[in-house]
């Protein structure tokens, strides 16, 4: 086929005017214009970043990468994220009651793991079990401490029961840590065997190598899991990634080279598919440390970063400008008609004369570790600011060992965020007071109070009302610089094909391997 | 045996074993020399695999159940005594057993040195000898240009390249040397070559010199204007009487080399996606996984003290002298 099938999305602004009630949001690839259907049989060969040989099969440890994207395929959770960014039933039909602190789970018919055995109530319980208590090494504890009690009403029925209310909770089960694997006798998780009850078992598992699929006849959904094998294999080094894809060596790629992305379009047969989900740039500071814990300084430094020179220049514009808040367009309850701090000097020394604090110096922490091109996104930040009389030095901190000694213990550095389904989940897990990750030290009486209000509303438009002042409060009043969402891109050739992609991560919400099929 | 021959092996053997003793003694110190170093890098296992979700209490659980809590001093000598009992331990990471894991990545390291080398010796001796039969000539001039050049550009440079050219362009290799899962030989000969020709050609210019170098000062030596003299062809003269009595330090250059092959080539592995030690080690380095780190040290350290005994060794086997330093 020599037809060229590269395309380029709408721009992101002409994306964003259109985005007022846009919950499904950021999906910038038309996909009806070559929507097939989808047919059995060929091999899915991906070309994955963030593969290491200590990668486990163990959901604690899951992080990103190649295992990840690979146990999405083996296996199934209770809730998955659809295309258009809702919580649609996977492995169970949920129901929450009316003050939404107890979930019912009810597991569909018919679903049986790969050795043949029926998945119950246990399996459930012991891979959420898996992530909760003392002994636990997981890095989604946090997102079950909200959980009181989890039991079993017969085999085939599973019962939540929430310290509070929680109208999101469904959301927070889609989370890839909560993979549904088999229950050892004693009530731990086998999670060493590798099985679950998705559309393909592993074959072959060398970690920071490859990772090989093969399909089970007997997978319970009846449209999934297309292809009759798939092979993930770890390319950490970007110019590889691409020569492979460009070789034929691999099908997909995801995170291609920025710089280059342009040139890898002009050639024929590739695909580009681009979405904005929620991941996002971050610059938290310490709200009760030095000069920031004055609000006004903390506008200063909203004001004094140039966001569409760190869009076009960082990410040469493959994302959207953000506006201190981390909810993006691609949430439900984005609200897209705040008032947006932009670049402008004079109104940074207003408030910094507000503040008293002229000629403010501050120093920053920033390591690529943190994100591709932090350290090109401060040294633009430095520039900017410089126009509105802030002296801001920047402290090249090491890569290695960034998340455990420079992350939550500088009071202003770079940090990365891929975001979360909900804003419930993001507020809670960032900017709610005492918060573990709280990384600004943030403390709103306001917010606090409406975070707890808005979880457990089930009400969607009084919900609506009370994200949007959130967003606000975040945006005017919150420690952390948002400047930028960042967008999703893998890279795909003629040989493969998708229906609407998702737009919570990578490669199609990281479930490519059963949703995509052979062109 | 003659009673000479004898003799001259005898002093052979014994320096054999006085040597193996200091290499195990020298594998000892480097153990404890990586296991601080290690120990002393900042952050441990359980902050770099759980990253940004890690809490104080996961990092705990995490510590706990590996060990981590114990004192150093325990934890290096819990390690020697597996060692010592042929136990390597498990990797920290994701819990499988050092040797199976370090099984597999040894093999295609040693493949992929094998390969270079018998593509590079052989290249680069003989390019040594002809450049030292010629030198001055336009065919010495334009073999030491070529080396040279290969090997000052960084070598992911000269990667890069081959793979664009050879690769992207012509496509008559592969740009991905990962084997798969059950490799047969030819697939695994065709998949390595690029990788193996990039490596050739950052070593041929350091060993080909070395020869050259060499045999031009052997050359100069009375006995081989003497040889000329009784009318001995050039190319006799050089092979016969100037390599046999150059080969100490030609030997030595290539033992290096190999060394460098088997625990240098971490670039030329991540560039081509060739699942190899030095991958492995980075990683595990990344990672803090010390039972990974302190088995594939051994094995380093290994490589190059055992390469440097059999050069000595053949070295002496050429130059008996060599045997009594004055």
């Amino acid at each position: 086929m020599s037809i060229n099938l590269t395309r380029q999305g709408l721009t992101r602004r002409g994306v964003l005017a259109g985005a007022a009630g846009m919950a499904a949001a950021g999906l910038i690839l038309p996909c009806g214009a070559y929507a097939q259907t989808a047919k059995r049989g060929g091999r899915l060969r991906i070309g994955h970043l963030g593969g290491a040989t200590s990668d486990t099969l163990d959901p604690a440890t899951y992080a990103a990468g190649p295992v990840v994207t690979a146990m999405l395929a083996v296996c199934n959770n209770l809730v998955e994220i659809d295309a258009k960014g809702r919580a649609v039933p996977e492995l169970a039909e949920f129901e929450p009651d009316a003050e939404a602190r107890v979930w019912t789970f009810r597991l569909k018919d018919g679903v049986t793991f790969s050795d043949g055995r029926k998945l119950t109530a246990r399996d459930v319980i012991a891979s959420f079990n898996h992530h909760r208590g003392d002994q636990t090494k997981s890095g989604a504890k946090g997102s079950l401490e909200q959980v009181k009690d989890i039991r079993a009403d017969g085999d085939n029925v599973v019962i939540f029961e929430l310290v509070s209310g929680n109208a999101d909770f469904a959301y927070m089960t889609s989370d890839y840590h909560f993979v549904i694997m088999p229950a050892n006798e004693d009530g731990t998780l086998d999670w060493q065997s590798g099985l679950g009850t998705g559309g393909y078992v592993l074959e072959n598992f060398e970690p920071g190598v490859r990772i090989t699929l093969k399909r089970r006849d007997d997978y319970w959904k009846p449209d999934r899991a297309w292809f009759d094998e798939a092979v993930l294999l770890t390319i950490n080094d970007a110019t590889a990634r691409q020569n492979a894809l460009m070789t034929g060596e691999v099908d997909v790629i995801n995170s291609p080279d920025l710089a280059t992305l342009h040139l890898l379009q002009r050639r024929p047969g590739l695909q580009l598919v681009e979405v904005t989900g929620t991941a996002h740039y971050t610059m938290p500071m310490f709200c009760d440390q030095g000069p920031f814990t004055d609000p006004n300084v903390r506008l200063a430094l909203k004001y004094a970063i140039d966001r569409q020179e760190v869009l076009d220049k960082v990410l040469r514009g493959h994302g959207q400008i953000a506006n201190d808040s981390p909810i993006a367009p691609a949430n439900r309850f984005y609200a897209a008609d705040l008032a947006q701090n932009s670049y402008d000097p004079d109104k940074a020394r207003h408030y910094l004369k507000q503040a008293g604090m002229e000629g403010l110096k501050v120093e920053i922490s920033a390591s690529d570790a943190a994100s591709v091109g932090a350290l090109d996104m401060v040294q633009l930040f430095q520039q900017s600011a410089k126009a509105a009389g802030i002296d801001l030095t920047v402290k090249r901190e090491p890569d290695d060992g960034y998340w455990s000694n420079v992350w939550l213990k500088k009071p202003f550095c770079v940090s990365y965020w891929n975001g979360r389904p909900t804003e419930d989940d993001m507020f809670s897990l960032v900017y709610a007071k005492g918060a573990e990750w709280n990384e600004s030290h943030w403390d709103n009486q306001r917010f606090n109070e409406l975070l707890l209000k808005a979880r457990a509303e089930l009400d969607e438009s009084l919900r609506a009302e009370m994200y949007r002042e959130m967003q606000g409060l975040v945006s005017q009043d919150g420690g952390t610089i948002i400047p930028i969402f960042v967008n999703y891109i893998d890279v795909a050739n003629d040989k493969v094909a998708h229906g609407e992609v998702a737009s919570n991560r990578f490669l199609d919400g990281w479930k490519i391997v059963e949703r995509w099929w052979q062109a | 045996m003659s009673a000479p021959a004898a003799r001259r092996q005898r002093p052979i053997l014994r320096m054999i074993v006085g040597r193996l003793g200091i290499g195990v003694f020298t594998l000892f110190v480097i153990s404890v020399l990586i296991f601080l170093a290690v120990s002393l890098l900042p952050g441990d296992i359980a902050q770099q695999v759980l990253g940004q979700s890690a809490t104080p209490e996961t990092v705990a659980a995490f510590r706990r159940e590996l060990g981590l809590d114990q004192p150093l001093i325990w934890r290096y000598l819990d390690w020697v005594g597996g060692v010592l009992s042929g136990d390597f331990g498990r990797s920290l990471a994701n819990g499988r057993p050092v040797a199976e894991l370090l099984a597999a990545r040894l093999g295609n390291t040693l493949f992929l040195a094998a390969y270079a080398a018998v593509i590079a010796v052989p290249v680069a001796v003989g390019l040594g000898l002809l450049s030292a039969l010629w030198r001055g000539s336009w065919f010495d001039r334009i073999a030491n240009v070529a080396t040279l050049s290969a090997i000052s550009f960084p070598e992911f440079f000269i990667a890069y390249i081959l793979m664009f050219w050879l690769s992207v362009r012509m496509g008559w290799l592969p740009s991905i040397a990962d084997p798969g899962a059950s490799p047969r030989l030819g697939e695994m000969l065709s998949r390595a070559f690029l990788p193996a020709i990039t490596l050739v050609l950052v070593v041929t210019a350091h060993m080909m010199r070395m020869t050259r170098a060499a045999v031009v000062n052997v050359l100069g030596a009375p006995y081989v204007t003497m040889a000329r003299l009784k009318g001995v062809s050039r190319w006799r003269v050089v092979t016969r009487h100037a390599l046999p009595n150059a080969l100490a330090p030609i030997v030595n250059v290539v033992a290096l080399n190999i060394a460098w092959l088997i625990t240098g080539v971490v670039i030329v592995e991540v560039v081509f996606v060739y699942p190899g030690l030095g991958q492995l080690m980075v990683d595990s380095v990344t990672n803090r996984d010390i039972p990974v780190v302190q088995a594939c040290a051994l094995i380093f350290a290994a490589v190059y003290i055992l390469l440097n005994l059999l050069a000595d060794v053949l070295a002496i086997a050429t130059n008996p002298r060599l045997l009594h330093p004055r």
